[in-house]
Order: structure tokens, then sequence, then C-alpha cells
């Protein structure tokens, strides 16, 4: 029965049947993760304080530090790999970070536009309030 | 041609696809599940990110998140959270190895660590709060409370979980459901993580550098 | 300090004789039925079999049951609301007070979409779906039962608000400033989140188990192009909830801390912003119209291939297409508010996406026309139900592309216009979807056919009902009758509106039928009688079961090697061969467990006590259903074993029934 190809479960470092029960080789692999996160993190809060950088440029800098270390989480913490066995993980997860994407780009692009292109509420408020004056 | 390369030819071909194979060990179908959930999870930060981008400028005249925001207390929060990460995946070996002591080891660990994120943070909330940034102040502000006291709402409900699942490791010991249970628990710590530098990024970093 | 928070006697609205006979009369109907199983002494069988069942087959009848039920109830608002709208023109006032009327049409595009529509869905889905897989049943099968629970929790607390306080009267979407505390101060909009609440994460754990279900658990052989239209239908269904409700469980979050908490998220006051909730409203709100139609889509699939006797034509695009539609549908919801005012680019952009997400919408239609091309079709109740809903679904489609032109949407937005279209499409796919998969499923669960004649009057009273009562709505939105209006001073528009009013009449019509049909199917079940477990001659693995499927479905898991692969196993097999001596080996199902019942109970207690303000009571209910969970997760045993002696004897007189 063991020489059926499963899938592997979400976080595991292989599948069910072949899992290490003595091995600490992992040690090494959640040591580099751990290694490489503290470096990113380290970057992003100096690259947001300092006054080298050109400031336009941080926000982006910092968008791809953060994307930089969720993969390292991803690929050192969660096991994601590219192998046939974790496909189906890496679907589901490409299907969620699409979904992401599309909610936080497609309500921002939906509300800068609507501000631009609409007096704010809270102006109309304003505006109520003086004509109530008058 | 040698035997080995016909051997391998052999299982190649005896071997049913992952898809064709039946429904999938008990393991696979529990984490991918609860892999499922945490997508769901992120979805729904996913919204409250939006509602805090769209808010983060009204600010109602009051307080600014630049004006706020402590980069000392954030950066020792994000250690914090970090090391509890590593600590919990220490822990996941020791249980993949069956090591009882280990296990309870990696968890005090990971509890110290997530418990002292979320006492950092309630601090954080407290002295914001102390300076008159209530959620009721703006809407910014009731976005970032939201935002964050989420996250930190996870962390609490994370300390839980491990709690409840080192009573069932001491009383019912290495069960299949309690390891599937703790693998549950692993993937829900590791992904708090990884929301937690997607809030640290947005919310600390950016709102201060810009 | 009150013990009692806001409730006291003046929530129940004595004065009303409207509302306290609507209330009488569900009192009386509940208490009548539960003195009925008590009199009959019902209810040890009912909690053991059905209450604290975890089969997904049982569940699936639970969840059908329950959206029959919650369809009378918003059926009675939908004939209440044409009633008064037939009257109330010019002078006339009709006989519902403006607040009560705001109430109804809440309530009933609340009740159809979430506890009619949404129930139905899941409960197809249940029941069918792990039948189709060749599985014993869902991922995690206590986790479906605490789903169906939370559900009927969310439809208990809609129906406390009918006899206690009172519901929203924002309309169905609740949107901002109105449904904020300083313009809807009462407790009709705390009905209103906490019952969506409540059962949404009901809907969103249903989701992750089928997902689950779908991805991980196949029969062997079953790749995923061999899996049955409806499965793929249904997983992007589940896949559609996973991804969207969170983003209704957010945002109606966020109305709720603005209304118990004071925050600043959608107020006039403290720079909110009301834009953002409709925005993140139809983030859920269009992927929800998908979630409820793809399934109907699969429903259709599987009917039409089988009453034709062909093979579903386009298979691979049909998946293709429902795929499509999955990750569209998520690409649209700004059409719902065009009107906002975007710029051009950005309701041009959505509008473009909207007439894009028709196209695999037609692909559907075409392939189903011609599986049905050169078939030997039955015309069956479900093959009725199918050919009803091409026509119909297919003009409430086209109304649909109309509006995803901008300009054209302005001049038609929130008139009766749209009402017609939405109903032209929902009735039309989703509501004539699960009518032809409780026709066609009916037997699967309980072993005998429904009554063909009754089926056919009640087929025929719905289509012609909704064509007299919704095509009116069309007209009426051309002529600029804005929609959820208690009265009119155009008098122009009353002969419209009465003749909608006769639809609704003929529709009541079709719904008396079906339930005659029910009633007259049940006495005269042994002339219904299936014992084949095969009565249509279908193509998929439920129908390779017995007639109502044992608690295991199938004894031995059986091998797939080809799409339909029921239908080529009856091909290729001998016709009458003995069976070939099957080896059995005990196997082990889930327990019946209480969790789910028991976590009802206090997801109520917690709602409700939450809507008054009574915080002791929902501190109490969130302390029980945490201790309830704990207590389901310390039990020893998970499993009952079921012996091979078992399977052996319940497969010997299924084969015995059916040689006979």
């Amino acid at each position: 029965m063991t020489a059926t190809h499963y899938d592997r479960a979400p976080g595991d470092r292989s599948r069910p049947a072949e899992l290490p029960r003595e091995a600490s080789s992992g040690v090494l692999v959640y040591t580099i993760g751990l290694f490489l996160a503290a470096i990113l993190t380290a970057t992003s809060f100096w690259a947001a304080n300092t006054s080298l950088l050109w400031p336009p440029g941080v926000p982006l800098g910092l968008a791809a530090l953060a994307i930089t270390q969720i993969g390292i989480h991803l690929v050192f913490f969660l096991h994601i790999t590219s192998g046939p066995d974790s496909t189906n993980n890496v679907l589901a997860l490409a299907f969620g970070v699409l979904i992401v994407a599309l909610v936080i780009a497609g309500s921002l692009w939906i509300m800068t536009n609507l501000n631009e292109n609409m007096m704010p509420s809270s102006e109309l408020m304003n505006l109520h309030a003086t004509t109530n004056r008058h | 041609m040698n035997i080995a390369v016909a051997a391998d030819h052999f299982d190649a071909e005896s071997l049913p696809r992952a898809s064709e194979a039946g429904p999938a060990p008990k393991r696979v179908v529990v984490a991918y599940g609860f892999w499922i959930f945490l997508l769901s999870d992120i979805v729904m930060f996913s919204a409250l990110f939006a509602g805090y981008a769209v808010l983060m400028h009204a600010t109602a005249g009051g307080s600014t998140g630049a004006e706020l925001f402590n980069q000392v207390s954030v950066a020792m929060e994000t250690a914090c959270l970090l090391a509890s990460s590593y600590t919990c995946g220490l822990m996941s070996l020791a249980i993949n190895s069956q090591r009882r002591h280990a296990t309870y080891l990696g968890a005090v660990f990971t509890f110290a660590l997530g418990a002292a994120f979320l006492a950092l943070e309630i601090r954080e909330f407290a002295s914001m709060v102390a300076l008159g940034a209530t959620p009721e102040r703006s809407a910014f502000l009731s976005a970032f409370f939201t935002l964050v006291g989420c996250h930190g709402l996870h962390v609490g409900i994370g300390l839980l979980w491990l709690t409840i699942m080192m009573a069932q490791l001491a009383i019912q010991g290495f069960r299949p459901i309690v390891e599937r249970r703790l693998l549950c628990f692993s993937l829900f710590w590791h992904a708090l993580d990884i929301i937690w530098v997607g809030l640290f990024t947005v919310v600390y970093l950016m709102g201060v550098s810009s | 300090m009150n013990l009692l928070g806001k409730l006291d006697w003046s929530a129940i609205p004595f004065n009303q004789p409207i509302i306290m006979g609507a209330s009488g009369f569900m009192i009386l109907g509940v208490v009548f039925v539960l003195a009925l199983i008590t009199f009959k002494g019902y209810w040890p069988y009912l909690w053991r079999e059905w209450l604290t069942s975890v089969d997904h087959k049982r569940i699936g009848v639970m969840y059908c049951v329950l959206a029959l039920v919650m369809m009378l109830r918003g059926f009675a608002d939908a004939i209440m609301m044409r009633a008064q709208q037939a009257v109330a023109a010019g002078g006339a006032h009709g006989y519902l007070p403006p607040e009560h009327f705001d109430q109804i049409f809440s309530a009933h595009g609340t009740i159809m979409i979430f506890f009619m529509a949404m129930p139905f869905m899941i409960g197809l889905m249940n029941f069918a779906v792990p039948l189709q897989l060749g599985v014993r049943d869902v991922a995690f099968p206590t986790l479906n039962s605490v789903s169906l629970w939370l559900t009927a929790s969310g439809i208990l607390l809609v129906n406390i608000s009918l006899v206690v306080g009172e519901f929203a009267k924002t309309g169905w979407v609740a949107y901002p400033p109105l449904s904020e505390l300083q313009f809807s101060p009462g407790v009709g909009v705390d009905y209103y989140l906490w019952a969506l609440q409540i059962s949404g994460i009901g809907t969103l754990m249903t989701g992750i188990n089928f997902v689950a279900t779908i991805l991980k658990m196949r029969a062997p052989g079953m790749g995923y192009m061999r899996m049955p239209v409806f499965c793929w239908t249904a997983l992007a269904t589940n896949l559609l909830i996973v991804a969207a409700f969170p983003v209704l469980t957010a945002t109606f979050a966020m109305l709720l801390l603005d209304r118990y908490l004071g925050f600043h998220f959608f107020t006039l006051a403290g720079q909110g912003n009301q834009m953002m909730y409709v925005s993140l409203f139809w983030v859920w709100g269009h992927p929800e119209v998908y979630i409820l139609v793809l399934p109907a889509f699969g429903i259709f699939s599987e009917v039409i291939s089988t009453f034709s006797g062909k093979a579903l034509f386009g298979y691979r695009s049909m998946v293709a297409a429902t795929m499509a539609i999955c990750i569209l549908s998520f690409l649209v919801w700004l059409h719902h508010f065009f009107t906002m005012g975007a710029t051009a680019d950005v309701n041009g952009f959505f509008g473009v996406m909207t007439m894009i997400i028709a196209v695999p919408t037609g692909v559907k239609v075409f392939n189903w026309l011609f599986t049905m091309y050169g078939g030997r079709v039955r015309f069956t109740v479900p093959v009725l139900w199918s050919l009803g809903f091409m026509v119909t679904f297919v003009i409430g489609g086209m109304t649909g592309v109309l509006m995803a032109v901008p300009p054209a949407d302005f001049q038609v937005h929130n008139s009766l216009f749209l009402v017609a279209h939405f109903h032209n499409v929902i009735i039309g796919g989703v509501v004539f979807g699960a009518m032809a998969g409780y026709n066609y499923w009916f037997p699967k669960a309980f072993g005998f056919r429904l009554d063909e004649r009754w089926g056919r009057a009640s087929f025929w009273c719905w289509l012609i009902g909704f064509y007299i009562a919704f095509m009116p709505l069309y007209v009426l939105g051309l002529m600029g009758m804005t929609r959820r209006m208690q009265h009119y001073d155009n008098l122009s528009w009353q002969p419209w509106l009465v003749a909608a009013a006769v639809g609704a009449l003929v529709i009541l019509a079709g719904i008396v039928c079906q339930i005659v049909q029910l009633i007259v199917s049940i006495r005269t079940r042994e002339k219904h009688r299936d014992v084949t477990g095969d009565p249509w001659n279908g193509r998929t693995l439920e129908w390779s079961t017995a007639s109502p499927p044992p608690a295991w479905n199938f004894a031995v898991l059986p091998h797939v090697t080809e799409r339909d692969s029921y239908w080529s196993r009856k091909r290729s097999a001998k016709a009458n061969a003995p069976a070939t001596p099957r080896k059995y080996e005990p196997i082990e199902m889930p327990r019946n467990s209480p969790t789910g019942f028991i976590n009802a109970f206090f997801a109520v207690v917690t709602g409700f006590a939450l809507i008054w303000h009574i915080w002791w009571m929902a501190a109490l209910g969130v302390f029980g259903a945490l201790v309830t969970i704990l207590f389901f997760t310390f039990r020893q045993q998970e499993e009952v074993e079921i012996s091979a002696e078992q399977l052996a004897q319940f497969d010997r007189a299924h084969h015995t029934e059916v040689a006979i």
C-alpha cells in the first residue's frame, strides 16, 4: 500500500508514509529560515527609518522585502516546494493569493478613483453644515 | 539497458498518480482542509487590509500613524513572533520524532514568546488609548485597531489552542489525531507570522515612512 | 443595570395584527410539529438518526428540508409585497405600513438568498457529491453537522425576529449609513447581522469541507477529468465560498463594530467611508451569485445527460467554463454600483468584464443543447425544469448583459428592471435547478420516485407564474418605477402590478402542487418504489448503490476507469451475470455526535443575547460553545466499526431485491 503516490500534507516535509521519525536535519532548515527572515526584517526596519534612500522608492522596497520574507516563511517554515506532491497545496495557495490581490488592489483602485472623482462624504457633510448655517 | 532502468520504468507505470490513488490518508486530508481554512482566513485579513488602506488618511483631525507608532515596540513584537515561529518549527520536529519532552519544551517557548508578543501589543494599545487615540476617534484608528487587534485575537486563540493541545498530549499521548491537530496548529502559527509580516510592513513601516 | 439588556415586553409587537397573526401561525405550527413528535414518541429516533447524525446524506436531506420550509416563509413575504403594491396606488395606501413593508422586503431577500437558495444547494451537494465521488463520507463529517446546525441557528434567529423585536428595514444589503446606529437604532439590523454571521461561519466550514473532500477524497481511479460535472461545479462553488465568505464576515464585523463599539468604518462622523461597505459587500456579493448558480449548472448537466442517454457534450469545455467563471466572478463586482460615481475607466473595465463572464455561461448553454441534440430525451419532471431553465435563464442573462453597459445601467439602476433581472436568473437558474435536483435525487434518498403528474403541474404553474409575475416588472422598470416602494402615485403602473400579483398567485399554485406532490408520493410510495437503486438509467456512481444508500454508501469502493463510470460498467457487464463474489473488509464509519446540535443551541443563545445586549448571556453562550467543542475533541473513540458480515448481508439483500 505504501507504494501509492499520495500528495503531501501542507506543512509536512515529506509524504505521510515517509515522515522521518528520528532525523533532526529539519533543525537546519528552520534555522536558515529564521536567519534569512531576521535579515529581511531588519532591512525593512532600517529602510523605513533611514534617510539614505530615495523616499518615494521606500514603500516599493518595503513591499518587495515583505514579499520576499513571506516567500522565505513559506519555503522554510511551511515547506512549500515545487514538487509534484505539493501541486495541490501550491494551487490552493495561488488561488488564495490571487483573491487577496484582487480584493486589495480592486478596493484601492475603486475607492481612490471614487475619492478623486467625487467629493468625499466628509466634505459633503461640511457643505451641508455650511448651507444650514446660511 | 540495465536492470535499474527497467525497474524504474516499471515503477513509474504501476504507481497510480496521486489524483487517481483513491482517498488520501487522513493526515493529508486534515492538513489540506486546514490549509484551505488558512487561505480563507487570509482572505478575511485582506478585506481588513483593504479597509485599512482605504481609511489610512481618514484621521478626522486626530493623530496620524506617524505620530502614534513606536518603532522599537513593533520591532520587539516582530522579534518575538518570528522567534516563536522558529520554536514552533522545532516543536513540530519533536512531534514528528515523538519526543515528548522536547515537544513540551518547544511549546513552552512558543507560548512564552507568543504571550510576550501579545503583552507588548496590549501595552501599545493601552498607551495609544491613554493618548486619546481610541478607535472611536477616527476612521483611521477604527481600521487600525480592527486590523491589528484581529491579528492579536488570532494570536490569543493560538495560545489557548496550544495549551489545550499540550493537555491532550499529556492525557492521550502521540495519538495520530493529536499529531494531526498539532500539525494544524503549527500551520496556524506560521500563517500568523506571515500575516504579521504584511501587517508590520503596511501598517507600521509604510505608515511611518510616508 | 438591566439583566435583560434592551429586551422587555415592548419588543413584542402586540399592536400589529398582521405580525401577531403571522407569529401566532408560526408558533402554532412549531408547537403542533413538536407535539406530534412527542405524541408519536419519535424523539429518540430523531435524536439518534437525524439530529446527531454526521452522515452526509442525512445532513443533505435536513438542509433541503430547512430550505423548503424557508421557501414558504420567503414566499409568504413575497406575496404580501405583491398584494401591497397591487393596491397601494394613488389615494389607497394598502394594508402594510411603511416600516412593516420595509421589514418584509429585507426579510424576503435575506431569507431567499441565505436561508433558501444556499441551504438548498448545499443540501444537494451534501447528498450527491460524496456518492458521485464514490466515497463513504465527506472529509470532516462532524464539522459538516456543525455547519448544518449553525445554518439552522441563523434561520432560527431570523424567525425569532418576527415575534421578538423587528427585522432590518434596510433591504437585504443593509447599506450604511442607513444601517448604522444613527439611523437604525432598533435591533433589526442586529438580527440581520448576527443571523448572517452565525450561518456564515457554517457556510464557510461547508466550503472548506467540500474543497477538501473533492480534491482529496475520490474513489480510486477517479482523476480530475473523470469527475462528474456536478462535482466540478461543486468544487468551483466551494472554492468561491472559501474565497468570498470571509470578506462578508469582515465587512459585517466592521459594521458590527460601528454599531456596538462606536467605530467609524462607515459612519458619517469620523471620516468613515460608506461606499467602502458597498464595495466590500459586493466583493462577496457577486461571487455569491455564482455560488448559487454553479451547482444548479451541475445539476442540469447531470439531468440532461442522463435523460438524453448521452454523455455530456463538451465535458472539458464545461469544466473550463466552470473554472473560468470561478475566477472571473471576482472581477465584476463594481457592476452592482456603476452609479456610485467612479470614472468611465473603472466603470468601463467592470462593464467589459461583466460581458466577458457571460461567455463561459453561453458555452454551457450550447453544451446542454448539443447534449440533447440527437439524444433520446425522456421528458421527465427534472428535464422539464431544465428546459424551463434554459429558456428563462437566457432571457435573464441577456438583460444582465444589457445592464453591464454602464450608460444603460444608469437608466435602470435600482428600478424594477433590476428586480426582474435578478429574479429571472435566480428563479430561472437556482430555483429551477434546485427543483430539478430535488426530483432527480429524491428516489436515491428515499427509495421511491416523486409523483410525475403533480410534478408536471407544479412545473407549469411555476413557469407560467414566473413569466406573469416578472415580465411586467421589466416594463415597470423602464417606466421608471424604483424598487421597494410601499406606495406610488403613478396610476399607470397599477395594471402591471396587478398582473404581477396574479403571477405570484400562479406560483403559489405551483408551490401547493409541490406540497401535494410530496404528500401523494409518500402515500403511494409502494407504487413508486424503486428497488434497483437506478430508476433513471443513470450514468454516475450514485446510481450504482442501493436506494436509499446504506450509511457506508459503498461496501467496496468502486474502481473508476473512465468518465460516466457507472454507465460504462453497465454497458460492458454481461446482463444479469452473477456478481463476482466480493471480498468484504470491515470498515470504520464516523460516530454520530451531538456536538453540532448543542453548539447550535449555544450559538442561538449567544446571537440572541448579543442582539439584545444581554452581555452575561452572550458570555455564557460563547463559554458553552467552547466547552462543547472541547468535550468533543477529548473523546476517545471517533469511529464505529461495521463488520464485513454486516456489509455482505446488506449487499446480498440488495441484490436479491434487484433480481426480483
